[in-house]
């Protein structure tokens, strides 16, 4: 069975350091669904039985920021909305990665109105941007895979020399 | 969760938190906590912010703050023509889209003064009552999990994925469907569509029971909701609860009883009461609506007459696509309608229907031009969320999360 | 006895001598056109009346008319269960002495409503509890819905997160 039944005899095997962490964290991105409007019910829907987010390894949707690898930003973000947005990114732990969904995050979409952001990389930085309006689940599993293959390119040096962000201490007064 | 500092709160949404006492601000945070919930909260269903006020694990206070996923619809619909803004009605109430879709086109029927044919309103009869049962079973899966019963909220999900398939036949879309149009619908529904929604009926019933009898006998979902924000029919009214909350507490109103569009008057329905008013009742309300949309679609199903589904009335109604690509007159009424509108008479319009939430209402006011001078949405969610403070007060905050999922707001449709 | 345009016209009428009321149908839905100073108790009248009973507060908005002398129009759709009838009162309001009495302590739900008039018209509305905007934030000058405001909004009005690295 699996990995022990090719191990015959000396029970281990050489390989670099970026392989193997690449290979875990890629098949374990834990994303922080930050649901804002109608691309989240699809970005639910893409967990439920027939899409099955598990299959790539991502089924924990975590809501605490700071145990996650993948923003998936899922919905209009309103001026209002983006320093929530943009704070909730700064909790999370390096290295990260983002997912613009959905036409309202990458563009402003539909609405070229006062209060929407018209797309957000005007403050954060995106990695994939998905087309739709909404993206079907597919498509976002699609997303996923490419941020699996972004991954799978990085290696473990890429993050040595970026500083540790200060966290801010807050003062009760 | 994170602790607040004074800068993170709005002086003003202080001074409403902290309304009904005479402490100052700085007593206030040595005896009493305030903590914010959302926007960012899995259980606000959305971008809703609630800020309380605990003393101890008891609520003192409310306040809820809006606004967070404002798109200015409003004056978006100012600045396009009544076509336009199909689309955008899906994403008001992004559960159910299709309803909403229906009822954009039956206020703007209405402010045009004409009627859609009776098979294209059979169909949006059919359609409002797959979305909200579509709508129900996310509102009654969410409020499931929650509570903490994360299993049925993957079953209610399947259902509604069967749902979202009908739609894909029907119209090519699975979410945003935008399918009905001003005097008709789209095109008109194919058999294959119909046999899917006539199997989908057949087989909901059981799964229905199936979910139920995973939470109804559970003890901590029932404890967790019963007697949980409670409100009394007349303080229901006041506050301007519609919808499956207000029929939660008793109260005999539905508008597809009392103001009957399409053709729900000749449907045979009950409109489910429950007298607790609680979040329990809520629930029950729910559920037990689904069971009457599945009768009122089997009607409609029997009845619906063969005919066309799109009205024919050149200056309010685009033409068939087909029929803009092969002749000469529906090519230039085309161009008319898309490039000045549908231009009705002036006047203003309040049309209200009973969407899965509660009372949708579009007031249109026309100046006679193509575009509306003026469109408020009225939105039920909106209505409904103002109830949180006084449904919360005096409950531990565990029951935040099972008030607000009981009365199932939207935001998209909240914030508009 | 069922609601009728006349039986409204007749009670209001009574109760109210000495007012102009304009009443006005338009696709079978009945339109009062009142004096802004009586919008409060005439509410009061028509949610406590026995016959009339509107208790039932629907929305509350306002549309602007631009260049119109009396700018601003205040709308209010009211419905009564009890009859089964839907009401739509109207009250005028001007630019410069904008603003009107709140009727949040004869329903309830007028707060919300008339805290997003304000928050989208900047109709200041007399004796309500707690006048705050409803969706923008507290910073934000204008009144987006006011048609001298431009649909993409005004640049520099609504701030961004600084990027920090
Ligand atoms: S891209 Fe479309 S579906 Fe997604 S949030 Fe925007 S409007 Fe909604």
């Amino acid at each position: 069975m699996g990995l022990e039944a090719r191990l015959n005899g000396d029970s281990f095997f050489t390989t670099t350091v970026d392989a193997l962490t690449e290979w875990a964290r890629k098949n374990s991105v834990w994303p922080m669904p930050m649901g804002i409007s109608c691309c989240a019910i699809e970005m639910m829907a893409s967990g439920d039985p027939k899409y099955d987010i598990a299959r790539f390894g991502s089924e924990v949707m975590r809501f605490t920021p700071r145990q996650c690898d993948l923003m998936i930003v899922a919905g209009t973000v309103t001026y209002k909305m983006s320093h929530v947005v943009r704070k909730i990114y700064d909790q999370m732990p390096d290295p990260k990665w983002v997912i613009a969904m959905g036409a309202c995050t990458s563009s402003g979409g539909m609405y070229r109105s006062y209060p929407v952001v018209q797309g957000i990389d005007q403050f954060l930085p995106v990695d994939i941007y998905v087309a739709g309006c909404p993206p079907r689940p597919d498509n976002l599993l699609n997303a996923l895979m490419q941020i699996q293959d972004k991954i799978g390119r990085t290696k473990a040096r890429d993050f040595q020399d970026k500083p540790l962000p200060e966290l801010t201490v807050i003062q009760n007064n | 969760m994170e602790k607040l500092t004074k800068d993170d709160v709005h002086p003003k949404i202080l001074e409403a938190l902290l309304a009904d006492t005479n402490i100052s601000v700085e007593d206030a945070l040595e005896n009493e906590m305030i903590l914010n919930m959302g926007p960012q909260h899995p259980a606000t269903h959305g971008v809703l912010r609630l800020l309380l006020r605990l003393d101890g694990e008891t609520l003192m206070g409310c306040v809820p703050e809006l606004g967070y996923l404002h798109r200015g619809y409003e004056k978006l619909a100012e600045n396009m023509s009544y076509y336009e803004f199909i689309p955008h009605t899906d994403r008001l109430d992004y559960l159910s889209p299709m309803s909403n879709n229906v009822a954009w086109a039956l206020a703007v029927e209405k402010l045009a003064g004409i009627e859609a044919p009776p098979r294209a309103q059979y169909i949006r009869m059919i359609i409002s009552e797959l979305a909200r049962i579509a709508s129900h079973l996310v509102a009654i899966g969410s409020l499931a999990m929650d509570v903490g019963a994360l299993t049925v909220f993957l079953w209610t999900l399947r259902e509604r994925e069967k749902i979202l398939d009908v739609w894909d036949i029907l119209c090519g879309a699975r979410f945003t469907n935008s399918y009905t149009r001003i005097g008709g619908v789209a095109n008109d529904a194919q058999p294959e569509a119909l046999a899917k929604v006539k199997w989908f009926i057949d087989q909901y019933l059981p799964n229905l029971d199936e979910c139920e009898r995973l939470i109804n006998t559970n003890r901590i979902f029932v404890e967790r909701l019963d007697g949980i924000g409670v409100i009394s029919a007349d303080e229901a009214i006041d506050i301007g609860l519609t919808g499956p909350s207000l029929r939660g507490s008793g109260v005999e109103f539905d508008l597809r009883r009392a103001q009957p569009y399409l053709f729900y008057n000749e449907m045979d329905f009950k409109v489910v009461t429950y007298p607790d008013g609680d979040s329990l009742a809520r629930y029950f309300v729910r559920a037990d609506e689904t069971r009457e949309s599945i009768k009122i679609i089997r009607q409609a199903l029997e009845k619906m007459p063969q005919g066309d589904t799109l009205l024919n009335q050149p200056k309010k109604v685009l033409p068939k696509k087909a029929e803009i690509y092969s002749k000469m007159e529906e090519l230039i009424h085309d161009f008319m309608i898309v490039n000045f509108g549908i231009n009705p008479e002036p006047g203003e319009i309040y049309h209200a229907v009973e969407s899965s939430k509660g009372e949708l209402g579009f007031y249109l006011v026309s100046k006679g031009d193509g575009k509306p001078w003026k469109c408020k949405i009225r939105s039920p969610s909106f209505v409904n969320l103002q109830a949180v403070p006084q449904l919360v007060k005096g409950h531990m905050i565990s029951d935040v999360v099972a008030i607000v999922g009981s009365l199932d707001p939207v935001m998209g449709e909240a914030d508009k | 006895m069922p609601l009728s345009k006349e039986l409204i016209e007749q009670k209001l009428n009574e109760k109210f001598s000495g007012e102009s009321f304009v009443f006005t149908e338009h696709r079978n839905e009945l339109t009062v056109s009142l004096d802004k100073k009586n919008i409060a108790a005439l509410c009061k009248y028509l949610k406590e009346e026995d016959q009339l009973a509107f208790k039932l507060c629907e929305d509350i908005t306002a549309i602007d008319w631009a260049k119109r002398k009396n700018r601003f129009t205040v709308v209010y759709h009211i419905f009564s269960i009890k009859q089964n009838f839907r009401l739509t009162l109207k009250a005028d309001v001007d630019e410069s002495d904008c603003n009107i009495d709140s009727v949040s302590s004869v329903w309830k739900t007028a707060n919300w409503h008339e805290r997003e008039t304000f928050d989208m018209y900047g109709i200041h509305f007399n004796n309500h509890p707690d006048l705050r905007r409803m969706y923008m934030p507290e910073e934000f000058e204008y009144h987006p819905l006011r048609k001298d405001f431009p649909l993409m909004g005004i640049p520099g009005s609504l701030s961004l997160p600084k990027n920090k690295n």
